[in-house]
């Protein structure tokens, strides 16, 4: 996994979810992140969307509830991307 | 993000998480004020829903540091606009507005409108945003139109237009709030394809009614304006606006990237109806308005005209046409022989803009934080109201630290976008037009001979009757009741009260008894001043209540403000009062009308901790009407 691109990612989810940086880790999820309701998730796909220039299937969206999951989705995307 | 082409961030990343990390510096150490301005900086390099989370936890951190307006925004709406609000709390802390914002349930937009006991009423909001789409209000023409009749269209265009006026002169009963209605947009490939064009009672026509309705029920109740979403979705490009997968699956039909587009156009309104807009814009010369330095390059080298590279300056001069007839002033701070860029103002071919245009220079070689400052005087204006345009970067970056209060507009390297810079910096918009806008550039003018022959004659009561001044008195009418609620927005130095009123607050107060309101219009030798003074009146019991008296400041000092209180003596005797009363109520600006009321006799009454209860007993005052003022008296309509 890119630690660059987790760093990002830590970094939009910290400020969208308006927690620490530090307290974001792979394993964050809608479960165990209090603010990270429906709402909050639709900020921080469209957050991650202006961030990247890409836009997300539907299925994508649903699949990306935990950090980890996120930057699976956005690996293949950005790999799928620049290929 | 920029515009049209959004591009991967990633080189700046660096550099805008150390931006956030110094903020978090900054507020930890104890600098606030250092802190905001850095919030600001960010704002100003990256407007994504990130950065707007970041900035709205940190001003409301800072809150207690910060000189911001409470604004209480309602949006009424058919989709999902819950992204778009931390973007748009985050662009209203950057303009000084502190914005809360209250969202109707979905689609539940005409329930809350037409139940007096909805959450909306109980927000009770400054101002309101209608945000319905063409396909859920008028689905038929959006969606099925090629299988409607001309009758079937014509009975769905009625009955949208006839909706949102039913559903606007509800709100209307229920709230004085302002109302921003977004208008239909067009849908972006028209049922019938190419023979749209072709035929008369087409789907763009079905729609442009209903716009056009939307415009004549705006026109008809106050404080109702019009966002032309058709347009602003056209400008950006319909197919790139759309998120039709989102649109879908969560109700959200705007692509990311367009998400600021839509809030940078409700900052727009949100601008003049909390008073954040520009009076006078002060323009650099050199690479700002031509191409080129006139004091190396000369006349024949600067680069202005119709053709490239000239074309773009001559489009930034039409930019500040349009401001200068929308009423907003032009001057000039430049740093540069006053001889050679006077030469170029008047002589260049290229030239759009003329030195009658401008209100106000200052050509030399001074700081412009200094030339800043005088303009403001000069145009007796705040200099809170100056905004400043500059292609230099660091002339811009001495400005924001040395005059703080100065609106500055950013410009990019390409001269090619300065023009649609100036024409999106949102504290130029303005939501009505009155003749005195239309009119402000030769009012000055007027103003500047005026002030030539009061240095020409000695004694001041020669220097008043030369002037021949005619102040004519009226009610409130339709037609001044938009130029009233203006005058009471944005006048702050001769404003005894700094009472601020929205046009429907005006016209419900006269309606209450012993209220009235009156304005006056002067005339004098140099031309018509129009509209510059107002008074808001309360009779009760024997006390004459003045609730607001406020004058431009383009007529103080000749002895007008004196013939607008006697006319309101004797109005207060009509009306069998006995006594005057007005508050005085100091503000940072407002220092010109204090000595106002013991001037004319007035005595203090009583002090409290905003201000002073003034008193005149009318019994024992002679006040009135300057000899070298005429007096006319007209009846308004009470609109």
């Amino acid at each position: 996994m890119n630690a660059q691109l987790y760093e990002r990612v830590r970094s939009i989810a910290a400020d969208v979810l308006q927690v620490s940086a530090t307290s974001i880790t792979q394993q964050s999820s809608t479960e165990n992140v209090e603010s990270w309701d429906s709402v909050h998730h639709l900020n921080l796909v469209l957050a991650l969307e202006q961030e990247f220039d890409l836009q997300f299937d539907p299925e994508e969206m649903d699949h990306m509830h935990s950090i980890s999951h996120i930057l699976q989705v956005l690996d293949n995307k950005l790999n799928h991307r620049s290929s | 993000m920029k515009r049209g082409h959004p591009q991967r961030r990633g080189p700046d990343i660096v550099n805008l998480s150390e931006i956030k990390s110094e903020i978090d510096r900054l507020i930890a150490s104890g600098e606030a004020s250092a802190a905001i301005s850095l919030l600001a900086e960010l704002w100003s390099q990256d407007k994504s829903a990130s950065a707007a989370s970041f900035l709205v936890s940190h001003y409301e951190q800072q809150r207690p540091h910060l000189s911001v307006a409470p604004h209480k925004l309602a949006i009424l709406r058919s989709f999902t606009v819950e992204p778009m609000v931390p973007l748009l709390r985050a662009a209203a802390f950057v303009a000084g507005i502190d914005l809360s914002v209250h969202l109707s349930e979905f689609n539940a937009y005409v329930q809350e409108i037409v139940d007096p006991q909805s959450a909306l009423y109980r927000f009770a909001p400054d101002s309101v945003v209608l945000a319905v789409q063409t396909r859920d209000i008028a689905p038929e023409l959006f969606r099925d139109f090629s299988g409607l009749s001309s009758e079937q269209v014509s009975v769905a265009v009625e009955r949208v237009i006839s909706d949102y006026r039913a559903w606007i002169s509800n709100f209307r009963r229920h709230s004085r709030a302002n109302l921003v209605v977004h208008n239909l947009e067009q849908p972006t490939h028209p049922a019938r394809g190419l023979f749209e064009a072709q035929s008369p009672g087409n789907q763009t026509f079905a729609i442009q009614q209903i716009n056009r309705g939307l415009r004549d029920i705006a026109a008809e109740q106050s404080g109702v304006y019009v966002l032309d979403y058709d347009a602003l979705v056209a400008r950006y490009g319909r197919l790139q606006w759309h998120d039709e997968r989102k649109w879908l699956t969560v109700r959200l039909p705007i692509s990311a990237p367009n998400l600021n587009h839509l809030v940078e156009e409700w900052m727009r309104f949100l601008h003049p109806l909390t008073g954040r807009v520009a009076k006078a814009l002060v323009v650099d010369l050199d690479n700002t308005i031509w191409g080129g330095v006139i004091g190396e390059d000369g006349m024949s080298g600067i680069r202005l005209g119709s053709e490239y590279p000239g074309a773009a300056f001559q489009e930034v001069q039409r930019a500040l046409l349009d401001l200068h007839r929308r009423g907003i002033l032009l001057a000039i701070a430049s740093k540069n022989n006053a001889d050679d860029a006077m030469e170029a103002l008047t002589k260049h071919p290229g030239m759009l803009l003329k030195p009658q245009h401008f209100a106000c220079m200052r050509i030399n070689w001074g700081d412009k934080a200094q030339s800043l400052r005088e303009i403001a005087r000069e145009l007796n204006i705040g200099i809170d109201s100056l905004a400043f345009l500059d292609d230099n970067p660091i002339e811009r970056r001495a400005v924001r630290t040395q005059a703080r209060e100065v609106m500055v507009l950013d410009l990019p390297h390409e001269p090619g976008e300065f023009a649609r810079i100036i024409r999106e910096f949102p504290a130029f918009e303005r939501l009505s037009l009155s003749a005195e806008d239309l009119q402000r550039g030769s009012y000055y003018q007027a103003q500047r001979e005026r002030e030539q022959l009061e240095q020409s004659i000695t004694s001041r009561e020669d220097f008043y009757r030369s002037l021949n001044q005619e102040v004519e008195i009226a009610g409130l009418t339709k037609a001044t009741l938009p130029r009233i609620a203006q005058l009471t927005n944005k006048t702050n130095q001769f404003n005894l009260t700094t009472r601020r009123y929205t046009e429907q607050q005006i016209s419900e107060l006269v309606k209450l008894p012993g209220w009235h309101c009156f304005s006056i219009q002067v005339k004098d030798r140099f031309g018509d001043n129009g509209l510059v003074g107002v008074a808001l009146t309360h009779h009760h019991e024997g006390i004459y209540e003045i609730d607001t008296l406020l004058m431009s400041c383009r007529v103080i000092g000749r002895t007008v403000e004196t013939a607008f209180l006697s006319f309101l003596a004797d109005h207060a005797r009509k009306l069998k009062a006995r006594k005057i009363q007005g508050w005085f109520l100091p503000t940072r600006k407002n220092a010109p009308a204090r000595n106002f009321y013991s001037e004319h006799g007035f005595q203090a009454l009583q002090e409290n901790g905003e201000g002073t209860l003034w008193e005149l007993d009318l019994a024992q005052s002679s006040l009135a009407c300057p000899e070298w003022v005429r007096l006319h008296v007209v009846n308004g309509d009470r609109a």
